[in-house]
């Protein structure tokens, strides 16, 4: 009796020596990912927590970016054809607005964060990535130059409605861009999406000179 | 350090020619205050020593010190211990960074209370004063200057740690679809006119992770580097991160990891 309880034990312990030896950091899952950064977050003003769960998209353009391996080239085509689908374009066939209006909006990197007050009126802050105006020299260089934009490619529909369907959604054209979708996230009216339209396309705006 | 300065004025000198007349005048009070600096060196300075002597003070229900907090080079030891966090503690079977370890610390050792701890850990912008958190979290970086950064890896939660960091960093969320990677895995980017370092990049991650806490002259405060990933997840639109956190933890584990063999150079000045 005792000796086959010791050998059990011995046993045991053997197994979960190996066990130790054997198990190493375990790669966490998407799952718990998200579990944990919920626990680290709190929902303050706007932001609220289910800002976490991701959309097929932010998952599939995580791990793009985590493996550095692009995407399967019919996931690709899958997520940017939904979102050029669902591109909303102005009921009223205008396209362009006042590009000085949208020249502050380029400026303004408000809105949506959690520090932000309850009516913030939100920016696009094409600036943080983009050169716009060439004037305004603090610019940044995540996304091309917009400098002569209209000028270097008219304002033919396709023209139109392409820069139009880029800013409500760019991932319509490249799944992973990483620019913000200002029409279909509701970043941006569409007041304000034709303001910043008539910017880049407007032949009167300074970006076109 | 002075040389540093005169770097940025530099910067903000030749930025100061191109811009349109508000923001000059603007930019000329930003090279005021850099003036100021040359003459008085880093304001961060002043910040240790209060954290010194707060270090040292018996403070608290018990009444001590925390001069006997162990960092993980064991208690007593405080130089160098920064550049080894986070890391694997036994007492209380969790990952730690350096300011969780200093709440920690002061809870244990001197009884005061967690929720007081953590209720307001920065202090708001321009003018108030520092917090108590800021300044021994600047004492405890400052005295680490030079020693190199050398994160341990061999407890599998820190591996698990670094992993959870290296899936959060890239992980794409919110109304702007951002993450950590979108801004801080290119070479050479810029959000306006400042610099992201690129944590791909051994040379970028060290820079970065050797000169935070940094004293933040367009905020004229020290900042700690829990307030850095606060700050930036609110520019990611993300909800409010916690203080202390997890995320916080797991993040700066992988950003050190990034940043192994750099050399630790905190309280810097920035813009
Ligand atoms: C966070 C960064 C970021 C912000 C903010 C941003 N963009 Fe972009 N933008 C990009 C990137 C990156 C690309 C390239 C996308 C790609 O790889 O397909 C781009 C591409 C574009 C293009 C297509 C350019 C071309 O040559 O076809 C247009 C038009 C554009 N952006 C306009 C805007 C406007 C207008 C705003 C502000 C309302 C804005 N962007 C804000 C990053 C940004
Ligand atoms: C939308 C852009 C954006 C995102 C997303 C972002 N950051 Fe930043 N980050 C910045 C900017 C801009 C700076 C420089 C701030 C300055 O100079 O004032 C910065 C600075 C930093 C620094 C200090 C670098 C230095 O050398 O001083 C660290 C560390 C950092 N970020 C880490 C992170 C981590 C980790 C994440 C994800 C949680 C993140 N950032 C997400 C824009 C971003």
């Amino acid at each position: 009796m005792k000796t086959k309880y010791l050998i059990a034990l011995s046993v045991s312990v053997l197994i979960a020596g190996c066990a130790t030896m054997v198990s190493g950091p375990k790669a966490p899952s998407d799952a718990e990912i998200v579990a944990a950064l919920k626990a680290s977050f709190k929902e303050t003003g706007p932001a609220k927590l289910d800002r976490l769960d991701q959309s097929d998209l932010q998952r599939a353009c995580s791990i793009a970016a985590e493996t550095g391996k692009d995407l399967d080239p019919k996931v690709r085509e899958t997520l940017q054809s939904k979102a050029l689908a669902a591109v909303k374009y102005p009921a009223d066939g205008k396209y362009l607005g006042d590009w000085k209006r949208g020249e502050a909006i380029a400026q303004s990197g408000r809105g949506m964060q959690f520090s932000d007050a309850p009516n913030t009126v939100a920016g696009g802050n094409c600036y943080a990535c983009h050169q716009v105006d060439k004037a305004e020299i603090s610019h940044g260089n995540i996304g091309p130059t917009l400098w002569n934009y209209g000028k270097l490619r008219g304002n033919s529909e396709a023209i139109v409605k392409y820069t139009w369907a880029r800013i409500w959604n760019s991932h319509g054209f490249n799944a992973c861009a990483n620019m913000p979708r200002f029409g279909d996230a509701g970043i941006l009216t569409e007041a304000q999406i034709k303001d910043v339209m008539a910017l880049l396309l407007d032949p009167e705006s300074p970006v076109n000179k | 350090m002075k040389r540093r300065i005169a770097t940025a004025f530099a910067t903000l000198i030749v930025a100061a020619v191109a811009m349109p007349l508000l923001a000059q005048q603007d930019t000329q009070k930003e090279i005021e205050r850099y003036r100021q600096l040359l003459a008085d060196g880093n304001p961060a300075e002043l910040l240790e020593m209060r954290g010194e002597a707060l270090w040292k003070e018996k403070r608290g229900p018990k009444n001590v010190s925390l001069e006997q907090c162990d960092l993980g080079l064991g208690p007593g030891k405080v130089a160098g211990a920064y550049a080894q966090l986070p890391r694997y503690f036994k007492d209380t079977d969790r990952v730690m960074d350096a300011e969780s370890r200093i709440v920690h610390c002061q809870i244990e050792l001197q009884g005061l209370k967690r929720e007081d701890l953590v209720k307001r850990p920065y202090s708001l912008s321009q003018g108030e004063r520092q917090t108590d958190h800021e300044a021994l979290t600047a004492y405890v970086v400052g005295v680490s200057r030079g020693a190199k950064v050398a994160l341990p890896q061999s407890h599998v939660k820190e591996k698990e740690s670094f992993l959870r960091g290296e899936k959060m960093f890239f992980f794409k969320g919110g109304p702007y679809d951002f993450a950590c990677s979108t801004c801080h895995a290119v070479d050479g980017q810029r959000i306006r006119l400042q610099d992201l370092p690129n944590f791909q990049k051994a040379d970028n991650a060290q820079r970065a992770f050797t000169t935070w806490p940094a004293y933040r002259v367009s905020q004229g405060a020290m900042r700690t580097m829990q307030w850095r990933l606060f700050d930036c997840f609110r520019q990611q639109r993300f909800p409010e991160l916690t203080f202390l956190s997890q995320a916080s933890v797991d993040l700066i584990t992988y950003m050190g990891v990034k940043a192994q063999g750099g050399t630790m150079d905190s309280p810097a000045i920035k813009r």
